[in-house]
């Protein structure tokens, strides 16, 4: 038996298929993981990522540590609630994780980290954090609930008291807030409007059922994952590991070089690597032939060499099987998938592939 | 409770074998396959001629999630594969019985079909799986 959020007994009495991840009983499905998918694009549909690791970091020097932990510069929130997407790195610029990071007061950041990398995450925040004065607290206390999709935040908001509806709804992009007992922030991993709603273990049976009722479709892992790579986001582990930098993980704009003072774990390696130029690139891949793309998939550049799928699907939105590739940086628009000994013609296209319901690719 | 036709033959590896008139024999993956594997999306069938041995992966059915082997039942030779699969798919989750059958075989003898298990055998294998 695996690790258990607060709602896993009522996934298993909903019917889900239960799957291990990263060590967590988690719902792949409840049924059709298509149809979950299409929810949350055309409507509205919400994800338990309770495993996902949550963690508060308090004490004056909290601005200061973080400037020089992650690779992005937390410089740039200054409005309270304002989240940013960063990596964290190695000193070789090989990637920890990558993670999202809220400004909650001077004195209080909020970091939510991946599932399958707590424990060396927080290891590494820990040995960091000690030379600012930092305090880093676990918030296992709180169980996290994606709700995704045009329709979601409505949905969502109509079962919020309705003091807190209003100032819910007026979130913007990117930021996050307290509304009552509820941490909520318009972010997500779809390409989807929508929140992600961190709250008491204690609550999350109760709303999630709430919710499930205002016509709020669970969904499990298997769609989360589709949709997130229609979205051309990256998936830790698959697409950027701790052997791949931010430069050939597609991550590049997630990285702050100004100001050039700004010394982050990592700066010295990646500005080699920069400065080198990096020998690989992450793409999008549409592959042309019938037949799914699948990580590990060889992938040929034809005379500058090979490369590898790091994650592949069959996109439900656009009927046609679509991944992400690390291939050679001078790869260009044709490539060839070795897909159980055949070759199978692929375009390179840059990500996302869908955004909001809609198509980026054809 | 996953469907279970009376008159077909079933492997461990849950792909079932209908006998028809002509003495071919028809092969597709059960309904508690096609439900444990979810949405099809790719179906890679054998081209006709093929010879195979039984035990020996000569289909692929791909879930959004994975990819997966279909093991041959039977030695013989592929007379057809179903090309309706590769425009639906998901006719393996809608009909597997029907019309999401795979392929086509003539088996090289009848050992191998005898050897089979029967539904009351394989709704047994089942149970034991689950537990």
């Amino acid at each position: 038996m695996g690790l258990r959020t607060p709602l896993y007994q009522r996934h298993a009495e909903a019917g889900a298929r239960i799957v291990d991840f990263g060590g967590w009983d988690m719902p792949v499905n409840y049924g059709s993981q298509i149809e979950e998918h299409h929810a949350v694009r055309r409507d509205a549909g919400m994800f338990d990522v309770s495993h996902m690791c949550v963690a508060d970091l308090r004490g004056a020097g909290v601005r200061a540590f973080l400037r020089q932990l992650l690779a992005n510069d937390v410089a740039r929130l200054q409005t309270p609630g304002k989240a940013l997407y960063s990596c964290m790195l190695r000193e070789d610029a090989g990637i920890l994780d990558d993670l999202i990071v809220y400004f909650l007061t001077e004195s209080w950041f909020r970091m939510v980290v991946n599932a399958g990398t707590r424990t060396k995450d927080l290891d590494w925040i820990r040995q960091h954090a000690r030379a600012h004065g930092v305090e880093v607290n676990e918030r296992t206390d709180l169980a996290m609930i994606a709700l995704q999709g045009p329709n979601a935040r409505e949905k969502a908001a109509g079962q919020l008291p309705v003091a807190e509806r209003a100032a819910a709804l007026a979130l913007g992009t990117f930021v996050g807030a307290e509304c009552g007992d509820l941490f909520i922030a318009r972010t997500g991993y779809t390409g989807e409007d929508g929140w992600e709603v961190m709250l008491p273990a204690t609550r999350a049976v109760a709303m999630w059922n709430a919710w499930s009722e205002a016509g709020i479709r669970p969904c499990g892992l298997g769609a989360r994952d589709t949709l997130r790579l229609e979205a051309g986001m990256n998936l830790y582990g698959s697409d950027m590991d701790e052997s791949t930098h931010p430069l050939e993980s597609g991550l590049g704009w997630t990285v702050a070089w100004e100001p050039t003072d700004r010394n982050f774990v990592g700066r010295a390696a990646l500005a080699q690597i920069k400065a080198a130029g990096s020998a690989r690139k992450l793409v999008g891949l549409l592959l042309e032939d019938r037949g799914v793309l699948r990580s590990h998939q060889k992938v040929s550049s034809g005379a500058v060499g090979e490369g590898e799928v790091t994650s592949g699907t069959f996109s439900p939105t656009l009927e046609r099987s679509i991944g992400l590739a690390r291939v050679p940086a001078q790869t260009g628009e044709r490539v060839h998938v070795d897909i159980r000994g055949k070759l199978l013609a692929a375009r390179v296209v840059r990500p996302p592939f869908v955004r909001n319901g809609r198509p980026l690719v054809s | 409770m996953s469907n279970i036709p009376r008159d077909l033959r079933y492997t461990k590896s849950h792909e079932w074998v209908r006998t028809l008139a002509n003495g071919s024999v028809e092969i597709g993956i059960t309904d508690h396959a096609q439900h444990a594997l979810g949405d099809l999306v790719f179906v890679e069938v054998p081209e006709a001629g093929r010879e195979i041995a039984a035990g020996e992966g000569c289909a692929v059915v791909e879930s959004v999630k994975a990819a997966s082997d279909v093991y041959s039942p039977v030695s013989g030779a592929v007379t057809e594969g179903n090309a309706a699969l590769a425009d639906a798919p998901e006719l393996v989750n809608q009909d597997p019985y029907g019309a999401g059958w795979l392929m086509r075989v003539r088996p090289r003898g009848s050992a191998d079909i005898a050897a089979l298990m029967d539904a009351d055998a394989y709704a047994a294998h089942l149970e034991s799986e689950a537990s």
